[in-house]
């Protein structure tokens, strides 16, 4: 099975939002909520890169390790998923995450965030592949068509690449040889404790 | 004239690549000669590797949460703490208090009065005093269980209930334990109020503690209204009290700080729950089955005089004098 993963190639990114627009669209996703955001890094100073984040699909995920009632599961593809039916929107995962991933429909009533909503790899939830619950719930499952996450696919200069670890990390290995530069698989070592030798 | 324009423009454009040339050109030669796009390209390890404890890799985005422009945070540690460190502290304070009552219990026994019952009463707490008691106790227990139950719950109730049963459980005791902390916090606040001029801690509460407070030794050294086991309680109540409602308060708006405070808060606030739960349960075992007499102060409000005597000696002298009324249950506001 393949190890699914984002990496985000920040020296072809040009900020241009079309993952978030993309991912907004693709899965309905609540008003305040973005799933995956493009984050700019010294902005307006020489050597700025931007950085198009989302859950990264953590190995050993610190979410599902605080998560008081379990509700996360990883799937063969190495996506972590959450079931909404479980989630109490108590907000430890929101705590553990390193890329603010996690997010809820609701800020202002304490103690009813509502159920956390994230980036789902565009892998649905526990629901059947394809359903009317699963698609309500977490949006359109790709994966189960066969597909890669819309976000990446919908990339205008290829710089958010998806899919298997080691075959996107070749991709970026090569572009970088080709090139001469890169400024590294943003998040990897965080998510995967492991980065992209250059 | 179309000759004199192009002559014109010819020399405008010589003048501005001049220009472009004079400025550019020593920026080449400092890079020797390539030309390299990434020279000055933020690198994620250079970010990471300067990055202070607690603090995120940041940048700017075009969304309106603001928090969205952190793009990698510190994570690992809080896990860390919340997975082992404070399941670990739980168990040895649930365990450890466990034990050492039951070694008491064994060694000491049911502490009695010394003198049997008199079968006179004296008023020891008020309605206020008892509702303010009360209030802080049944709600420090629901919010305890509650809390518990999110460090504990999944390893200890999820495989006996099952996922779902045990999800719904901790969604109604995560409600639960978000709006009765605001009866513990005015349980706490009046506690302070009402209390504080009788906590004030004094020489007799030195002599209270060398002479082993009645708890360990013979006989009961004199005490005034609180003893010094009851102060420290007290100061436990209002000052445990005053940090679980504060970094309480915090979590209940996680989205409003940043991510390093929300850690820290949450921190806190299960540290300073399980050091509470383990002297309150002591504090529960000595009011009630630890002790004879002691419970009537906080049930019926009115203990046996002999109880009295024998355990706030001074107390008693004061009430008896009239230089206090006895309870608290005049209207009179704290001094």
């Amino acid at each position: 099975m393949a190890r699914m993963k984002f990496l985000c190639d920040a020296d072809r990114c040009i900020e241009c939002n079309a993952c978030v627009t993309a991912c907004k669209n693709e899965h309905e996703v609540p008003w305040g909520i973005n799933r995956r955001r493009v984050v700019t890094i010294n902005d307006g100073k020489p050597g700025e890169r931007s950085v198009s984040m989302a859950c990264m699909h953590c190995t050993d995920a610190p979410c599902a390790s605080v998560c008081p009632v379990s509700c996360f599961y990883t799937t063969a593809d190495a996506v972590v998923l959450h079931s909404k039916d479980l989630c109490i929107g108590c907000g430890y995962c929101f705590y553990a995450c390193p890329f603010g991933a996690p997010q809820y429909p609701k800020t202002s009533n304490f103690g009813s965030r509502g159920k956390m909503d994230k980036c789902t790899y565009c892998a649905g939830g526990p629901e059947a592949d394809g359903s009317q619950a699963e698609l309500d719930k977490y949006g359109r499952n790709r994966l189960a068509e066969g597909k890669l996450p819309l976000c990446a696919e919908m990339c205008s200069t290829k710089a958010l690449l998806a899919g298997d670890g080691d075959i996107i990390a070749q991709i970026y290995k090569e572009r970088v040889a080709k090139r001469g530069y890169g400024s590294g698989a943003w998040g990897w070592k965080v998510a995967y404790k492991e980065t992209v030798a250059l | 004239m179309a000759s004199k324009l192009s002559t014109a423009f010819r020399a405008l454009a010589f003048v501005v690549f001049a220009a472009f040339a004079f400025t550019t050109v020593p920026a080449i030669a400092q890079q020797g000669g390539a030309i390299n796009p990434t020279a000055q390209s933020v690198k994620e390890d250079q970010l990471l590797q300067a990055l202070k404890p607690g603090a995120p890799v940041a940048g700017r985005i075009s969304i309106p949460d603001k928090q969205a422009a952190n793009l990698i945070q510190p994570g690992r540690d809080w896990r860390a703490f919340n997975q082992e460190t404070l399941p670990r502290l739980g168990a040895y304070s649930l365990i450890g208090i466990a034990l050492v009552l039951v070694a008491f219990y064994a060694l000491r026994g049911k502490i009695r009065i010394d003198a049997g019952m008199s079968g006179m009463k004296i008023l020891r707490f008020g309605a206020l005093d008892r509702f303010t008691h009360w209030l802080t106790a049944t709600s420090f227990i629901v919010l305890a269980l509650t809390g518990i139950n999110v460090t504990f719950g999944k390893f200890v109730l999820a495989p006996v209930m099952g996922p779902e049963a045990f999800a719904a459980w901790a969604g109604f005791a995560k409600l639960v334990h978000n709006y009765v902390g605001f009866a513990f916090m005015a349980g706490v606040l009046l506690t302070f109020l009402i209390w504080v001029k009788d906590n004030i801690p004094s020489a007799v509460d030195v002599k209270w503690f060398a002479a082993g407070g009645g708890l360990i030794g013979k006989g009961h050294p004199p005490a005034k209204r609180f003893n010094g086991g009851q102060k420290i309680i007290f100061w436990s109540v209002v000052i445990g009290g005053f940090l679980l409602s504060l970094s309480g308060w915090h979590l209940l708006f996680p989205t409003a700080e940043s991510i390093d405070h929300v850690q820290w808060q949450a921190t806190l606030h299960g540290t300073s729950a399980f050091v509470m739960i383990a002297i309150i349960v002591a504090h529960i075992y000595i009011g009630s089955v630890g002790m004879e007499g002691a419970f009537d102060a906080m049930g019926s409000g009115e203990v046996d005089l002999n109880w009295a005597k024998e355990h706030h000696s001074l107390w008693v002298e004061d009430v008896m004098k009239g230089k206090r009324p006895a309870g608290n249950a005049s209207p009179q506001p704290a001094e």
